[in-house]
């Protein structure tokens, strides 16, 4: 008796919780698909938003998707050898470098924005070119690459493997890439389904660093929520949607599997 | 090839000296097995043959006439067996093995060739495209045998290859490497702290304890002329009588043996096998605990010296826990040693 | 080239983007906050001027109501969905985590959606109800942002919880009550402090939900956004970044020594 009426009580705050989160999605994708959303939908359903988005802010669509790839590469020169090393040599300057580097984690976008203003802020080339929000970016996304990889190179016998390679003839180049690179690989692919996911909605550090000509597809959207009607910005966000949510899946489907990995 | 160390030491930086200088000469073809406790260094010295560990100052490896010393380990084309095995799970028992030879840059159609015979000597063919993980522990040592082998290494190392294999696999494992082994035709240096797999391998074993080697020899010769009370104890499980040795008698708790020598400042050792259970032995004990163990029964003695003391009993019946029993130990069964002195 | 070198190159890039990107601006930001008019008293004067102090007792309000409120609701959804099977289960599971990959902007809007002048709240209910851009709607903004995250943690720690314990404490008499209470809530608590402290964190630090819909009320990141642009009183917004950023390390910090990792954080 106590236990059903406490599994009902569960049942209606889990569902609440789902109303929550979920009717404003809803309510945002049919306000991008209303004709107009104040008379309700017996206005009619049209794709005419949607269009009118795409002519606005492609642009910032565009630019976003190719920071994101910009950004990923980045993390993968940086953060892969950097993995294989803070792996193969750890230690309390490894731990001490992990932990700096993941700063960006616990430090709020904003306050990390104003620092790369006041350092490169003077440096106008630097400062109005897409390359100063592709650090930002990278500076953000960079601990969750390193972190990914290294758990699971971190979750194999990973010296053991080498010696193994090495007592073969390999030289250390050949061992990154013939033994660790294809092992990492879980971590490498959700780590990058991360940074692309994460970069791609990145606002707080984008919206100090963006220039007017320079507008990410969160500043456009916040852009958008001030300044245009609410069929645009739900549309826009519609639009948002379907990009994100496709690659959210993707990263909780990788990052499962490399958990997996790692138990 | 043969291998020759000369006064080569390992010294960790927090100061632990792990082994302390030591000479080993192996000979063409020959295969050693270093054997000893835990600790005793044994792992130690294989890795800085390997080129895994750096040795200390002084220190010299000799392949044939090479000096090694200071070359890395992927260019010391040595051939290296892991505890662990170190199977790339990113390859197929194929790549594995073949693994070393793309190292060499050898052409295609000469890799395939080699591995296939590699597969064929270690009876590996059905399993050839199999994911390492699809294999059984005894599949894997195999494997990783013939990727040791497969680029036809100087020198082949084993560090406690059958270690990771249950109990039963171990003694069949253990004759068919050996088997193997001979078959390579290899210079190869194995390390284990089972004694049986020692003996059952080796053409010769280097006995370990706190860092060097404390004897090497056949396997017969280790078991029938011990150097010391460690090689006594380690290598056929010796055990000491304690007594009183007055000339060429020693005066135990129950009762006096004959010794083939002068016993005065020696410890007397005695093999289970060599303790016989009969009316007309001169130690009187008493029976603490009978196992059978199918062959044979192991009984264990109290009385006859401070320690229990064991005897392997072949009969068809044993005595009974409880029995006061005599036993006789034959003169040239024992073993004099010098007292053991603190080796640490 | 040896193992020790190859391994230091490795490290190289990282060390080098670090040093740049990430070392150096902080240290220009702190060198910042010292060079207004005030000087370093600028610190004092965080917690002397009303304006800051209001805005930071605010901020902290609100950060705790949502941790508070996160937690109660992650924890009861979350062992309701490690325990039960039933159809649906992976749906309930993903609309739970969908707003994963919101930015804080769109969690603005869509509670905007909510309880905004347009908002669904205000067209179903008679009279002029509109909380978006209050304190409550902050904190609606902050707990959607929360959900998910205090969710993964609580249900990632509940799935670990050993199912034995609880038979043990029954087969020991205990009602289904004190179960809860001696070993559900003990065996979850790292975790539930772990999620707790970053739900904290980052509602702290949450700027784009703020940007959204903080148009009346200050929270901390309001405040440095303004006082960076519109009053370009920089010491001020570098101080007020400097202290965010320290509370905001500190609590992932412990959330971190905790749990073992952390949950996407930003916002």
């Amino acid at each position: 008796m106590f236990k059903s009426k406490v599994k009902i009580l569960q049942l209606a705050i889990t569902l609440l919780a789902c109303a929550f989160l979920f009717v404003p999605i809803i309510l945002s994708v049919l306000a991008g698909l209303t004709a107009n959303y104040f008379r309700g939908i017996s206005s009619g359903l049209t794709l005419k938003w949607v269009f009118e988005v795409w002519d606005l802010y492609a642009n910032s669509i565009f630019l976003s998707l190719w920071l994101a790839i910009a950004c990923l590469v980045c993390t993968l020169i940086i953060g892969l050898p950097a993995a294989y090393g803070l792996a193969r040599h750890p230690g309390w300057l490894s731990r001490l470098l992990e932990e700096f580097i993941s700063l960006p984690l616990a430090i709020p976008g904003l306050a990390l924005a104003l620092a790369l203003l006041q350092l490169y802020g003077s440096m106008k080339g630097f400062r109005t070119s897409w390359t100063f929000i592709l650090v930002g970016h990278v500076l953000y996304t960079l601990p969750f690459m390193v972190r990914s990889i290294l758990a699971v190179l971190a979750s194999m016998d990973l010296k053991t493997l080498e010696e193994g390679a090495a007592s073969l003839g390999a030289s250390p180049w050949q061992r990154f890439r013939d033994i660790v690179v294809p092992n990492a690989m879980p971590g490498i692919l959700a780590g990058a389904l991360t940074v692309v996911t994460l970069s791609i909605g990145e606002f707080n550090l984008t919206w100090m660093l963006h220039t007017p000509y320079l507008k990410t597809l969160p500043v456009g959207l916040a852009d958008s929520y001030a300044s245009m009607r609410l069929e645009i910005a739900s549309a826009y966000t519609l639009v948002f949607f379907i990009l994100i949510v496709p690659l959210l899946m993707a990263m909780q489907w990788a990052s499962a599997r490399a958990q997996r990995i790692t138990q | 090839m043969t291998l020759r160390l000369t006064h080569t030491a390992k010294t960790y930086p927090d100061g632990t000296k792990a082994l302390l200088p030591t000479d080993l000469a192996v000979g063409r073809g020959e295969i050693v097995s270093l054997l000893g406790p835990s600790g005793c260094g044994k792992t130690t010295l294989l890795r800085i043959i390997a080129g895994l560990e750096t040795p200390d100052a002084g220190s010299n490896i000799w392949f044939d006439d090479d000096n090694v010393t200071s070359l890395p380990v992927e260019r010391r084309q040595v051939g290296m067996v892991f505890q662990s095995y170190a199977l790339f799970p990113n390859m197929s028992v194929r790549a594995n093995i073949g693994y070393g030879l793309k190292m060499q840059k050898l052409p295609k159609p000469e890799i395939e060739a080699r591995v296939t015979e590699v597969l064929e000597m270690c009876q590996l063919q059905p399993f050839a495209s199999r994911a390492i993980t699809a294999l059984s522990g005894g599949q894997r040592q195999r494997v990783a045998l013939a990727r040791a082998i497969a680029p036809r290494p100087r020198l082949l190392l084993l560090d406690e290859p059958l270690s990771a294999l249950d109990a039963s696999l171990r003694e069949t494992l253990r004759d068919e490497l050996a088997i193997l082994l001979r078959e390579f035709d290899i210079t190869a240096i194995f390390v284990t702290h089972d004694q049986d797999e020692a003996m059952a391998i080796a053409d010769r074993v280097a006995v370990m304890s706190h860092g060097h080697v404390v004897q090497s020899g056949t396997p017969e010769e280790l078991y029938r002329n011990p150097m010391s009370a460690f090689v006594a104890g380690f290598v056929g499980n010796a055990m000491p009588l304690q007594g009183n040795a007055d000339g060429i008698t020693l005066h135990l708790d129950g009762g006096a043996l004959t010794l083939p020598a002068n016993g005065a400042g020696q410890t007397v050792f005695v093999r289970a096998e060599d303790v016989r259970i009969g009316d007309d032995g001169p130690l009187r004990g008493k029976v603490e605990t009978v196992t059978f163990l199918g062959t044979h029964y192991r009984i264990g003695i109290s009385g006859i010296t401070p320690n229990t003391i064991a005897s392997i009993h072949t009969g068809q019946n044993a005595p009974r826990v409880g029995d006061m029993i005599h036993v006789a130990i034959k003169p040239e069964t024992l073993m004099l040693l010098p007292q053991e002195a603190d080796l640490a | 080239m040896t193992n020790r070198t190859f391994v230091m190159a490795c490290l190289t890039p990282l060390f080098i983007f670090s040093i740049l990107f990430l070392a150096l601006p902080i240290v220009r930001l702190f060198m910042a906050s010292g060079e207004g008019d005030a000087g370093w008293a600028v610190y004092v004067d965080i917690l002397r001027k009303p304006r800051y102090l209001n805005t930071l007792v605010l901020t902290v309000l609100v950060s705790l109501a949502t941790t508070f409120a996160a937690l109660v609701v992650s924890t009861t959804a979350g062992m309701f969905l490690v325990r039960n099977r039933f159809t649906g289960r992976g749906t309930v599971l993903s609309v739970l985590t969908l707003p994963l990959a919101f930015p804080g902007v769109v969690i603005g809007f869509l509670i905007i959606l909510l309880g905004g002048r347009q908002g669904l709240v205000n067209q179903l209910t008679p009279g002029h109800v509109v909380f978006a851009y209050s304190a409550i709607g902050l904190f609606l903004g902050y707990l959607y942002f929360s959900i998910p995250r205090v969710l993964l943690t609580v249900m990632a720690a509940a799935e670990k919880l050993d199912p034995s314990l609880e038979e043990a404490a029954r087969t020991l008499g205990a009602s289904p009550y004190r179960v809860v209470i001696d070993v559900i809530i003990p065996g979850l608590m790292p975790s539930l402090v772990a999620s707790g402290a970053i739900a904290f964190a980052t509602a702290m630090g949450a700027f784009g939900t703020a940007f959204t819909l903080a148009t009346n009320i200050d929270v901390i990141p309001m405040v440095i956004y303004t006082e960076f642009t519109l009053s370009a009183n920089i010491a001020m917004a570098s101080a007020l970044s400097i202290v965010l950023g320290i509370i905001t390390w500190i609590l992932l910090l412990i959330a971190r020594s905790l749990s073992g990792s952390t949950v996407a954080g930003g916002g």
